[in-house]
């Protein structure tokens, strides 16, 4: 059951504690996971699982979606074959005990990077960057008649425990002095169904998880995201603290994936570009990003075309947007502060240098 | 009285060896070996014992996570929905725990006399002489504990309680109003005057509210103890010679009076260990509160883990209060068998 789960994590933390490490010291600053992950031959991703647009299992029974993609491009670029990915659906209250016991090597489930979550005196969590740059919002059912915050006092609002939307919940209704009634559930299933059933007269989230949930409800028309943004919520792939140098390699993967739509290679372009840069011994800053020249692949323990290998899985970042969560998909999201930084958008891949 | 055998004047060869024994070899000795064998294997445990929390110190201090308790003090900064003791987002964390414990002791409580009640009526239902009724009570028996507890929470929860009327359409009696955000009842409210369920701005106020997450969590767990108990309570009476039923109708007692004078003060002595495993379940049990939405002690303590960061200490405090919660209550209830046991006079 999936709350034992969160309690049985906690126990295997205490046991893992008692137990782990017998074997002896780890030295020097390779990186175990890394190693461990090319030993096992898979890729093992926390995901959300049922979240329209991020992570969830396509008709075909296969696991789509913006954040699934993160973990294809990281398989792609360490393992050389994207589908060498063990997906595991972690609701949010043990998708850290998840990440900290090892249980999953990379945390991509919107997760909202946070000072306490990073820091090694809380979560002790390792962020890559941000994928998705969201905020909170609140959905209610247009009959309500509902417009504001205000509209709000004194009525029950469903959300999922364990999440920053609790936290920020509490927070801006102190601000504005509204009493409400919070109604806390384990998993976004449980939270959803209660709003449907109108147990509440609002349901809170991350607006993107809103509008993914929207499409699956039986008359998404009937519903309407209030106009207020709540906070920031940097949705951002994770791994620990533990492992610096698989912290490093995931962190310049994602870059790669965003440094690859600012370049203009796509997921159909790559193997032409490689090609051009293998022709081109002037295109040095191509040359470097795509590993014909150059050891930026063995500085993070990773193959020297690992960008290659990561775009050719799953695209460039705007291709992964576009076909996740876009204007064309059932989402219909503005690419609105995920544009690129030259488009006046907040993503911006340091040099690959 | 038995012939004493004559006294055999020739010892026997063996007893003539009785030489001073010579003094065994410790090793060998009754007297001191098994205390070597206890010292070592107590040895032995402590010795383990040492090593794995050695060990537990030195790989949590290595990932950061040595135990801290000063977060206890920080304020929680998340709401509970309801709470018997007063609690606002600034209070720290311990009180925010403690609000969670009460939840889960009333919600304990209200289920074991609940499921005491229902597993009793069943249990001597299934002694009727009436055939429909003892018929329904070994159906409501193996139906209920065949199911999983999880799925008949949500069950109550979603299916049951989540499609009571809201607003004006709830069910309203004079003084009481069943809604789907909770039941109501009139009370003494502020000022003490009498105040029965109003509608405010489309919510119920009243002065005594009982959540519907309280009560899908409640009734979840007393039909499903209640099945438990009444097998335990059907146990019990069976236990009981059938010569005392007999016996109690030849003196023209009634059933239920032969019943409720007769055999089951008889069948408690069987009951009574039984009802302890039942009530310590129901105790266990009552941590899926979380799957209803009720605010119980581990659904704090969810929160609480996930917002500092200190999951081996919320769980330890975790494990600490259900085992003193159960421990309680074994307690009580061994206390309670000593007083129905036959005393030998």
């Amino acid at each position: 059951m999936f709350w034992n789960r969160t309690r049985s994590l906690g126990v295997s933390l205490l046991a893992a504690g008692l137990l782990a490490g017998c074997a002896g010291e780890d030295g020097g600053v390779q990186s175990q996971k890394l190693s461990t992950i090319t030993g096992r031959g898979k890729l093992i991703c926390g995901v959300e699982g049922k979240l329209p647009g991020f992570s969830f299992v396509g008709p075909d029974g296969k696991y789509l979606g913006l954040d699934v993609d993160v973990c294809k491009a990281v398989a792609a670029a360490v393992l050389g074959d994207p589908e060498k990915v063990e997906y595991r659906d972690l609701n949010s209250s043990e998708r850290f005990a998840a990440l900290a016991s090892g249980e999953v090597d990379l945390l991509s489930r919107n997760t909202t990077m946070t000072l306490s979550r990073d820091a090694a005196g809380g979560n002790g969590l390792s962020f890559a960057p941000t994928t998705f740059y969201d905020g909170q919002g609140v959905l209610v059912p247009v009959a309500s008649g509902i417009k504001d915050l205000k509209g709000l006092a004194g009525k029950p609002i469903c959300v999922e425990s364990g999440t920053t939307t609790e936290l920020n919940l509490a927070d801006r209704m102190r601000e504005q002095n509204i009493p409400y009634t919070p109604l806390k559930f384990q998993t976004s299933d449980q939270t959803f169904a209660a709003y449907l059933g109108d147990r509440c007269v609002a349901v809170t989230s991350d607006r993107s998880q809103l509008a993914g949930k929207r499409t699956s409800f039986p008359n998404p028309d009937a519903h309407t995201l209030l106009p207020v943004v709540m906070s920031k919520e940097p949705l951002t792939p994770a791994t620990t603290n533990g492992d610096p140098a698989w912290a490093d390699a995931v962190r310049w993967i994602v870059y790669g994936l965003m440094q690859a739509e600012e370049s203009g290679i796509t997921q159909a372009n790559v193997d032409a570009k490689l090609a051009e840069a293998k022709a081109n011994k002037n295109l040095a800053d191509l040359r470097r990003f795509l590993g014909v020249e150059g050891d930026f692949g063995k500085q993070l323990g990773l193959p020297p075309d690992f960008v290659v290998k990561a775009v050719k899985a799953a695209g460039n970042y705007g291709e992964i947007f576009d076909r996740n969560v876009g204007p064309a998909s059932a989402l219909k999201l503005d690419r609105g502060l995920n544009r690129q930084w030259k488009d006046g958008g907040l993503i911006y891949s340091p040099p690959f240098r | 009285m038995a012939p004493v055998p004559p006294a055999d004047p020739t010892p026997s060869p063996l007893s003539a060896a009785k030489l001073p024994a010579p003094k065994p070899p410790w090793w060998r000795d009754r007297r001191v070996v098994p205390w070597v064998v206890q010292a070592v294997v107590g040895l032995l445990v402590l010795l383990l014992i040492a090593f794995l929390l050695g060990n537990l110190i030195r790989n949590l201090t290595a990932a950061g996570l040595l135990l801290s308790w000063r977060w206890l003090q920080q304020p929680a900064g998340f709401d509970i929905s309801e709470s018997v003791i007063p609690f606002n987002a600034q209070l720290p964390y311990w009180r925010a725990l403690a609000a969670g414990l009460v939840n889960t002791i009333r919600a304990v409580l209200v289920g074991l006399v609940g499921a005491t009640l229902l597993g009793t009526l069943v249990g001597m239902a299934s002694f009727s002489h009436n055939g429909l009724l003892r018929r329904l009570a070994r159906v409501y028996v193996e139906v209920v504990r065949n199911i999983p507890l999880l799925l008949q929470l949500v069950f109550w929860y979603f299916v049951v309680f989540l499609t009571l009327p809201n607003g004006l359409a709830a069910i309203q009696l004079p003084g009481v109003v069943l809604a789907k955000s909770g039941l109501y009842i009139a009370g003494f409210g502020e000022g003490l005057r009498w105040m029965g369920p109003t509608l405010v701005n489309g919510v119920w106020q009243a002065p005594v509210r009982l959540s519907v997450e309280f009560g899908a969590l409640l009734t979840g767990l007393i039909v499903y103890s209640g099945a438990f108990i009444a097998e335990v309570v059907r146990g019990g009476i069976a236990a009981v010679p059938k010569g005392q039923w007999e016996a109690a109708s030849s003196l023209g007692l009634s059933w239920f009076a032969t019943l409720r004078r007769i055999v089951l003060p008889q069948s408690l002595r069987v009951i009574v260990p039984g009802l302890n495993t039942q009530y310590i379940s129901l105790a266990k049990n009552s941590s899926l509160a979380v799957a209803v939405g009720y605010t119980d002690l581990y659904s704090v303590a969810e929160t609480t883990l996930n917002q500092t960061g200190r999951a081996v200490e919320v769980i330890l405090v975790l494990l600490a209060a259900y085992l003193t919660l159960d421990l309680l209550i074994s307690a009580l209830m061994n206390g309670l068998n000593r007083l129905v046991q036959i005393r030998e006079r």
